[in-house]
């Protein structure tokens, strides 16, 4: 007895010129697990993200989201219906502070943002949950620090935070640890086991250890096809898997 | 905090006086200030807050001038100096603002100021609208128990009504509205990733702009007792993007102390000088190289070496 998949992708399809950055992936996402998507450079992960993120239109196939199409629909439509990503450069508000860069993303869901004479402070939610959020990424006593002056490290947790700050049922993470050291790809790590079960998680990730250490699932995508699926474990022993690793360095 | 709300009220009530003490052509000038200053306000609403820098904002500013000529030429009521030409210029401005917010940067200043120019041309033919003499003999308006054909009754419509549209901004870019703009001026995508109608919000800040420029424009009418198709030039777009940038960006008092310093220097210089133009650009020049935030962030940075 397996739950309806959270998310369901079905021969996704996306042609750049001659280039097929997708060609016919199928996925589906249980809800409540950690999902990895890896692959080498080239094999569409970050364009899988942003076609279900409706940032790139898919040239063909759909993807439905609790059993409704999320295809079509624009960026901002997509993350009201509970999917948020985050991005593998980083991607916040520099000028702004922690806490505020936390309590705009807070804030989306709420027609409060349309309050033109109203008084920020008043709207006590985005500022509760963008506190939440903060503790939640390690970033609590960073709050009124501007987000440019942060380390590279902080500033991708709260990448992360950011996006999981709009409170989200599905969250896309695009390589959360690039370009951190060691120890910051540790922190991150445990920031992201860290996370509440209820939030499923769909990962792009290069880095295998946090993979193993992650992931319920793991999908291999090559050249834009699903290669193989199953547990870390299961994908870890497939040859092909070590093939294309080994093949395209 | 009150020491900010008792400055702002001896600014209202000082301006408000200020026929008490100042002779005719000083008190011309303040109204000529005030009238240009909302204007460079509403531009940098747009500019400053939302990162939208329009070349058209003429459009509303003439939009408002004609439609309060019109109207006040039939019948002098709030209506038509007021309520009429706000609402032209908020049409006026969705419409514009509905083709123009899907593009941005050069492509959004192009087409803001096509828009405008259109405008300019269009009531430059039309025999109707005076074609390029404009309207004249346009009277002030007289409703409510205030006639405003008197100087000093004038002058205080202008200074209430001024002030209720600066406050009204000043609490606008403060609120959940304005939060969102400043999002959207920092990183429109992530903006949009997280869940928010990037170009409603985008669109509602174009319409307020408009809004509060056409106000600018039917004040402008009455204020001169005549409008023409110069209204609409881009030229008109321009003073304003100075004034808000002599200022500072993105400070809202900057633009009203902007429109002070443009219109100031125009009357000092040409008094002396036909060509007023040539130390005005130099003055801006110097101006840009050596205060890049305006006037304001000179002086936030002259505070903050003190502190």
């Amino acid at each position: 007895m397996t739950p309806p998949p959270l998310l369901a992708i079905t021969a996704l399809t996306r042609t750049f010129g001659a280039l097929s950055a997708l060609a016919g992936v199928s996925l589906s996402v249980t809800p409540k697990t950690r999902h990895a998507v890896i692959g080498p450079n080239g094999a569409g992960k970050t364009t899988l993200f942003n076609v279900i993120t409706g940032q790139v239109p898919p040239s063909a196939g759909h993807v439905l989201f609790e059993g409704r199409l999320v295809t079509g629909l624009s960026p901002h439509a997509v993350a009201r219906r509970g999917i948020s990503r985050s991005f593998q450069r980083t991607n916040l508000f520099p000028k702004l502070t922690v806490l505020e860069n936390l309590r705009l993303a807070a804030a989306a869901d709420g027609r409060g943002s349309w309050s033109l004479f109203g008084r920020v402070d008043r709207l006590r939610a985005p500022f509760e949950r963008a506190t939440e959020t903060a503790e939640a990424i390690g970033l609590r006593d960073r709050l009124p620090a501007t987000a440019g002056t942060l380390s590279y490290g902080e500033q991708r947790q709260l990448e992360v935070g950011v996006a999981l700050a709009t409170r989200p049922k599905l969250l896309l993470l695009d390589e959360p640890t690039a370009g951190m050291s060691p120890e910051e790809t540790q922190r991150m790590t445990r920031m992201l086991e860290g996370l509440p079960r209820e939030v499923t998680l769909l990962i792009i990730e290069h880095d295998m250890d946090v993979v193993g250490s992650l992931a319920d699932r793991v999908t291999v995508l090559h050249y834009g096809e699903v290669l193989t699926e199953g547990t870390f474990d299961h994908v870890k022993r497939d040859p092909r898997v070590y093939e294309v690793y080994l093949g395209s360095a | 905090m009150i020491v900010r709300w008792v400055a702002v009220a001896a600014l209202i009530v000082g301006a408000a006086v200020f026929p008490a003490f100042a002779g005719k052509y000083p008190v011309k000038l303040l109204q000529e200030i005030l009238i240009w200053g909302i204007f460079a306000m509403s531009l940098d609403l747009l500019m400053g807050y939302a990162g939208m820098v329009s070349l058209g904002h003429s459009a509303f500013f003439g939009v408002g001038g004609y439609v309060a000529a019109l109207a006040l030429l039939k019948s002098p009521g709030v209506a038509s100096g007021l309520l009429l030409p706000a609402a032209a210029a908020a049409l006026a401005a969705l419409v514009i603002g509905y083709f123009s917010i899907r593009v941005s940067g050069v492509y959004f200043i192009m087409l803001t100021l096509a828009f405008s120019q259109m405008f300019y041309a269009v009531t430059f033919q039309a025999a109707w609208l005076g074609a390029e003499d404009g309207i004249v003999g346009v009277p002030r308006l007289n409703a409510l128990g205030l006639d405003t054909a008197k100087p000093l009754a004038f002058h205080l419509y202008l200074v209430v009504l001024i002030a209720v549209g600066a406050l009204a901004l000043f609490r606008i870019v403060r609120s959940p509205f304005g939060r969102v703009l400043r999002g959207i001026h920092e990183n429109e995508a992530r903006m949009e990733a997280v869940g928010y109608a990037v170009d409603r919000y985008k669109l509602l800040a174009f319409v307020i702009a408009g809004t509060v420029a056409g106000v600018a424009g039917s004040l402008y009418t009455q204020f001169v007792g005549s409008i023409t198709p110069d209204a609409f030039l881009w030229t008109t777009s321009g003073e304003a993007l100075l004034m808000v940038i002599i200022g500072g960006t993105g400070t809202l008092a900057g633009s009203m102390l902007g429109a002070a310093a443009f219109i100031l220097l125009q009357s000092l210089v040409s008094s002396y000088t036909e060509r007023w133009m040539l130390i005005l650009g130099l003055t801006f020049i110097l101006l840009v190289l050596f205060a890049p935030g305006g006037v304001v962030g000179a002086l936030r940075g002259r505070v903050g070496i003190r502190s």
